[in-house]
């Protein structure tokens, strides 16, 4: 077989990709495959390492659970009502199919994502603000609470009653967001 | 053309300008990844599905003057000559993925190209900062406010547990991969960099070679990037980057001087021996080229090399590249022949600056 690249020496490397389901296969000779190389392996293009690694994951996941139940029949029903992708396909290709998977088959996910994220399961960053508006408000709540605690413990009660009162103006605009 | 016009056309702030700690840190880049809620991932999508997003990116944001940052021109992939695509990528504005696989893939690029906004590659939105220099919080912040401002048009894939949900587990929650481009010939000269590489991994912080793995990395260039996206906050995450970034500023720092101390005739002639080869040479491969470049830089960097501007090598390693090459050549070339041209662009590249450092006219 001759390179496809430089159509000139003969092919010696033979890369095949899958992507959405369709297989392409490409036939390079050494030095076509070294410069190519070069562009596949920019930075930030990590995800054929990542993702052979992830496949590995999922794929050992799926057999431990296989092995431990009779799990055959629940990764057969387990399918994305929004999308349509199974949790078998899931597993093959690493990625989602779109954000309602992430609830069909949070179960599954969650101990991955824990190991993916040293031990992480909850997002603790950046909340977008529109979507996020009453979750905003619900952590500040939260934030407010510690404080008065601790305002009371050292008993500085002219400070326990000002957060007291922001505690409540929040509730109430969370009341009034609900209504709506 | 000539070479100087190329250049002018070619050359983004990220390669030319120098940023804080520009003798160690080439780049500093934070990518947000995000999705719309009711459309399926790019990795599922339909023809009209990735349509639909390029329309409402259109709609939104193509054309819109943005403070600080200028009018975003809007590129569609599929409409661009392959060639045009590998630049892109070799600028590294995009992603091989964005230029190779997607059918609907399209970008907004900022005028000085410090901001470029990939649209249908793996995820529907994803948004990159790419600075000189160390300047991750710069980035981020830049990165932050797109990000905001997208918001407020858009409904994003966001759970209150998981945070961002995107198309690849390693994404979820702040959808954040913040990294950082590191030029560590005295680590690796040293071979300290071996000791140090584990460590790093340790914390959480994936390190890999620009073109290849590990300590083979071609022109000693070194990505340090996060691992985690999830439980930890957009800040914390950058702050755990720099700390690790500052700790290998230091010791390649270090183990520069120490190198002059110790065996300051073999740097010196391993500096010039590699200004040699790439002033002289007529053919040569670009694994070749990224080693002596490597070495040239560091030359600049000790005072070895002074009529050389620290930031051609900046260039040089991104417009030897086969995609630059073809484009300033004209059209296609063989790999052999890109290797002549490499060598001639490069003594070209060297001329011009010999000519400016003599006052020559150049214009
Ligand atoms: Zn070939
Ligand atoms: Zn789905």
């Amino acid at each position: 077989m001759i390179c496809q690249e430089c159509g000139q020496r003969p092919a010696t490397m033979h890369f095949t990709k899958i992507i959405n389901g369709d297989k392409t296969e490409s036939h390079l000779c050494d030095q076509c495959s070294q410069e190519k190389g070069e562009m596949f392996m920019f930075p930030g293009n990590s995800a054929f390492s990542i993702n052979d690694l992830l496949s590995g994951l999922l794929n050992n996941n799926q057999q431990m659970s296989q092995s431990k139940e009779s799990a055959v029949q629940n990764n057969k029903v387990l399918q994305c009502d929004r999308c349509k992708l199974t949790y078998e396909q899931f597993t093959k290709i690493g990625r989602f199919g779109c954000s309602n998977c992430y609830k069909t088959f949070q179960p599954n996910i969650l101990p991955i994502l824990k190991r993916l994220h040293a031990g992480n399961t909850s997002h603790t960053g950046k909340i977008p603000k529109r979507i996020g508006g009453g979750l905003h408000i619900r952590k500040e709540i939260e934030e407010l609470k510690t404080q008065l605690q601790s305002f009371i413990a050292t008993e500085e009660f002219e400070k326990a009653a000002e957060v007291r009162d922001r505690i409540r103006n929040l509730e109430k605009v969370l009341n009034e967001q609900g209504d709506r | 053309m000539s070479l100087e016009h190329f250049l002018n056309h070619t050359v983004n702030s990220w390669m030319n300008e120098e940023g804080p700690y520009s003798d160690i840190v080439l780049s500093s880049r934070i990518r947000l990844a995000r999705n719309l809620n009711n459309i399926q991932f790019p990795t599922v999508a339909t023809n009209e599905e990735g349509q639909q997003i390029i329309g409402l990116m259109m709609e939104h944001f193509a054309e819109k003057e943005v403070e600080k940052v200028g009018k975003l021109e809007f590129l569609n992939i599929s409409e661009l000559k392959s060639l045009e695509k590998w630049v892109l990528v070799e600028k590294h504005l995009i992603s091989p993925q964005l230029a190779e696989e997607s059918n609907y893939g399209a970008c907004l690029l900022s005028p000085n190209e410090e901001v470029s906004i990939m649209i249908n590659e793996e995820d529907h939105i994803r948004i990159q900062c790419l600075f000189p220099g160390l300047q991750l919080n710069e980035a981020l912040e830049l990165a932050q406010q797109f990000d905001d401002w997208m918001e407020e048009k858009l409904d994003f894939a966001f759970d209150e547990k998981l945070g961002f949900l995107t198309s690849c587990p390693t994404n979820v929650g702040t959808g954040m991969r913040a990294s950082v481009m590191m030029h560590l010939p005295a680590l690796v000269i040293t071979q300290q960099i071996n000791r140090m590489l584990p460590a790093i991994n340790q914390l959480g912080l994936v390190v890999r070679g620009t073109y290849g793995e590990g300590s083979e990395a071609q022109g000693n260039i070194f990505q340090i990037s996060n691992q985690i996206t999830l439980g930890k906050s957009e800040e914390d995450i950058v702050d755990d980057l720099l700390s690790v970034v500052h700790q290998l500023i230091t010791q390649e720092r270090t183990a520069r001087e120490a190198l002059l101390k110790t065996s300051h005739i073999q740097l010196e002639d391993r500096v010039f021996r590699s200004y040699g080869i790439l002033a002289n040479s007529r053919i040569i491969e670009s694994k070749e080229a990224a080693i002596c470049l490597s070495d040239v830089r560091l030359g600049i960097d000790l005072g070895l090399i002074k009529n050389v501007s620290r930031t051609i090598l900046n260039e040089l390693m991104i417009l030897t590249q086969p995609g630059f090459l073809q484009q300033y050549a004209g059209g296609p070339l063989r790999p052999n022949e890109r290797d002549i041209r490499r060598a001639t662009f490069i003594r070209e590249r060297l001329k011009l600056e010999e000519l400016k450092d003599n006052g020559g006219d150049v214009k």
